[in-house]
């Protein structure tokens, strides 16, 4: 019948994984549950994806600093202000009275990811700016040492505190992979700044990117799976529909643009480019995928009602196992 | 020290929140048992609040055209409609949504059909045998904010626009907020919603503008059966409980509290409701919570990524170096 209690979730076969039978469950008219954030794509999932290249672009360009590799230094601190900059224009873009962005910086509430997040970002942007405009000039060598540092401190945090964001949210998508989307978003920005430094960095000092994609493409299989293991039936809204469709996408342009960086991108220029271009989009399309997924989940309220019927019904049959020393579900 | 709890019982949300000498918590107990759908404190709450018109469609799905809590509607009337043979297995074997089923008169069940007791015992009900043959019944429940004890859309608001009152309730500033949107998918409960005509998020206040003269809110004031109670939250919760154990002593056993216990995923609700069936008909979810309560994971897991993303590169210009070294230049 429609009682959702223990609904055939686990005991799925992997042989009929496409054909899920709908989960029973009910509802209000089949009327969603929560609300969808009434975010942007472009704006907020484009931020996912430039604050991740900005911020994994700044680690990377300290490593050519350090390493002596100045073109790739000085283009992926360009890259890292320009994706920040535009990043800060989309955010602002996004909010519904933009002429109170300062507002952000108002209070700094550790329970708010997007308070933390505003801080970070009005610490780490003028630090890539700094880092970018001595490499750029030449000038104050020193100070851009500096700030180079500080924005590969500050990188890897723009880069997956974006993950929390989402997270911290009552989208099934988003808060129920709470573990494992941070390190989803960090492989993803690793390969959109490993494409951005093959695109632009000759291809003798670009065995370090060739490799960091590799690193991210693995890991970004990983997290994947992992994500997906974690939210059972939820898992449905990053196979299915516009999200399944960009994550699948994702997955393919990462993974094409690793190899080709990986066999080609030592030698061959064309090769490193279209293989870091290949990365940038891939990386591109898991934000706006994930973005997706959240917003799909929102919108049926089966992914509000069955997970939570399910988390219910364990909590009890665990109560009413810890009384009678024998479960029931 | 247990202040500042981001989950879990928590007594005073008040004084955690730093109001010295605050009145005690007030809140809502909406008995949706005597509900009859008549909508005044949707009409109070607009009026009183000045909340702007929404929309003046017809959903054709019941007599519920509101559709649910909003920017510019802060109480909602559900109405459900439902074969009542028996009110506590769902409807229809195949009905997806709660949603009237098969279709009228296919269910002419005499014998098994609950007639709920309350017509014959106080004033007027929820579950009137109406339609052909009697074997339908209509739940009706205004839906409000929940004042959550633990709100997330408190807990994430990055301006501190959406603050905790004196009296335990949570309100939006609407001169702080900016319209980030981050309390919109927040909220377990789908309550607060920017106002696209304005930006700005909005929910029910629980009129603190009336709450600070003494008054009580205005859908409170209207409701005409006193479905919707106000008063302060221990009052209520002891109000309620003994109206349960009416309800079952009368035979109606799907009589149940949502939102009452201070040990669920919110920490309580500042409104809570006595419900005939189980809340997702209502448009509830049915085992909320604060999103929050897993924040210390996240960041957690959100430090580790960021080690890993630095470890990454470290790796990465290390392992070309040593190979390079091992195999000598180029």
């Amino acid at each position: 019948m429609t009682r959702t209690g223990g609904k055939g979730g686990k005991g799925r076969g992997k042989g009929e994984e496409l054909m899920v039978p709908r989960a029973e469950f009910r509802s209000y008219y089949g009327r969603p549950v929560i609300k969808a954030p009434a975010w942007a794509a472009r704006d907020i999932a484009g931020y996912f994806f430039l604050g991740g290249l900005a911020g994994a672009g700044s680690v990377l360009a300290a490593g050519a600093h350090l390493t002596g590799r100045t073109t790739t230094a000085r283009a992926m601190k360009v890259s890292s202000l320009a994706a920040i900059s535009l990043s800060t224009a989309a955010l602002i873009n996004d909010l519904g009275r933009p002429g109170r962005f300062p507002y952000m910086l108002r209070v700094l509430k550790p329970t708010s990811p997007m308070s933390v997040g505003s801080w970070l970002l009005s610490a780490y942007g003028p630090a890539a700016g700094a880092a970018a405009l001595c490499a750029v000039t030449g000038r104050v060598p020193r100070a851009g040492a500096a700030a180079t540092a500080a924005a590969a401190l500050l990188g890897p945090a723009v880069a997956t505190y974006t993950a929390v964001l989402a997270a911290d949210t009552a989208v099934p998508a988003w808060h129920g992979a709470h573990r494992e989307l941070p390190y989803l978003f960090a492989a993803s920005a690793t390969a959109a700044a490993a494409g951005m430094a093959l695109v632009v960095a000759p291809a003798r000092e670009s065995g370090p990117a060739r490799c960091a994609a590799a690193l991210a493409t693995l890991a970004d299989l990983g997290a994947t799976k992992a994500t997906e293991r974690r939210l059972g039936m939820v898992a449905e809204t990053y196979r299915e529909g516009k999200a399944g469709r960009l994550l699948r996408c994702a997955r393919g342009l990462i993974g094409a643009g690793a190899a080709t960086a990986a066999l080609a991108g030592g030698k061959s220029r064309p090769a490193a480019v279209a293989g870091g271009l290949a990365l940038l989009a891939g990386s591109a399309c898991t934000r706006l995928g994930v973005f997706a997924a959240g917003i799909a989940s929102a919108e049926d309220p089966v992914y509000t009602v069955v997970p939570q019927r399910e988390a219910k019904a364990r909590r009890e049959a665990a109560e009413a196992g810890e009384a009678k020393g024998a479960a029931g579900a | 020290m247990t202040g500042r709890l981001l989950s879990g019982p928590e007594p005073d949300p008040a004084g955690d929140a730093g109001h010295l000498d605050a009145p005690p918590r007030v809140g809502f107990f909406t008995d949706t048992t005597v509900c009859i759908g008549c909508k005044a404190c949707e009409v109070a709450c607009k009026e009183w609040n000045a909340i702007p018109e929404d929309g003046l469609s017809l959903t054709g799905m019941s007599y519920d055209n509101t559709e649910g809590l909003g920017a510019s509607t802060w109480r909602h009337v559900a109405f459900i409609e439902q074969p009542s043979t028996a009110p506590s297995a769902p409807p229809a074997p195949s009905a997806p949504s709660g949603s009237p089923g098969p279709g009228p008169g296919s269910v002419p069940v005499p014998d098994g059909r609950t007639e709920l007791p309350l017509t014959d015992q106080r004033a007027a009900t929820a579950p009137a045998a109406g339609g052909e043959g009697g074997d339908l019944r209509w739940l009706m429940s205004s839906d409000v904010c929940k004042h959550c004890t633990h709100a997330a859309c408190l807990d994430v608001c990055p301006t501190g626009s959406l603050f905790r009152t004196e009296f335990g309730t949570v309100v939006v500033q609407e001169d702080i907020c900016n319209g980030c949107g981050y309390c919109v998918p927040a909220c377990p409960y789908g309550v607060i919603e920017q106002r696209s005509s304005d930006g700005r998020a909005f929910k029910c206040t629980l009129c603190y503008d009336r709450l600070g003269a003494g008054q009580e809110p205005a859908c409170a004031k209207a409701c005409p059966t006193e479905s919707i109670q106000f008063g302060p939250l221990d009052e209520l919760r002891e109000r309620a409980a003994l109206r349960v154990d009416q309800l079952h002593a009368a035979g109606v056993e799907d009589a149940r509290l949502y939102g009452d216990d201070p040990a669920d995923g919110v920490g309580g609700d500042g409104a809570f409701f006595l419900l005939l069936d189980e809340p997702e008909v209502y448009g509830l979810p049915p085992d909320p919570q604060v999103t929050t309560r897993d924040l210390p994971a996240m960041w957690r897991h959100a430090g580790a990524a960021a080690l890993s993303l630095a470890g990454a590169f470290a790796a990465s210009y290390a392992l070309p170096a040593l190979t390079r070294r091992g195999r000598g230049r180029r």
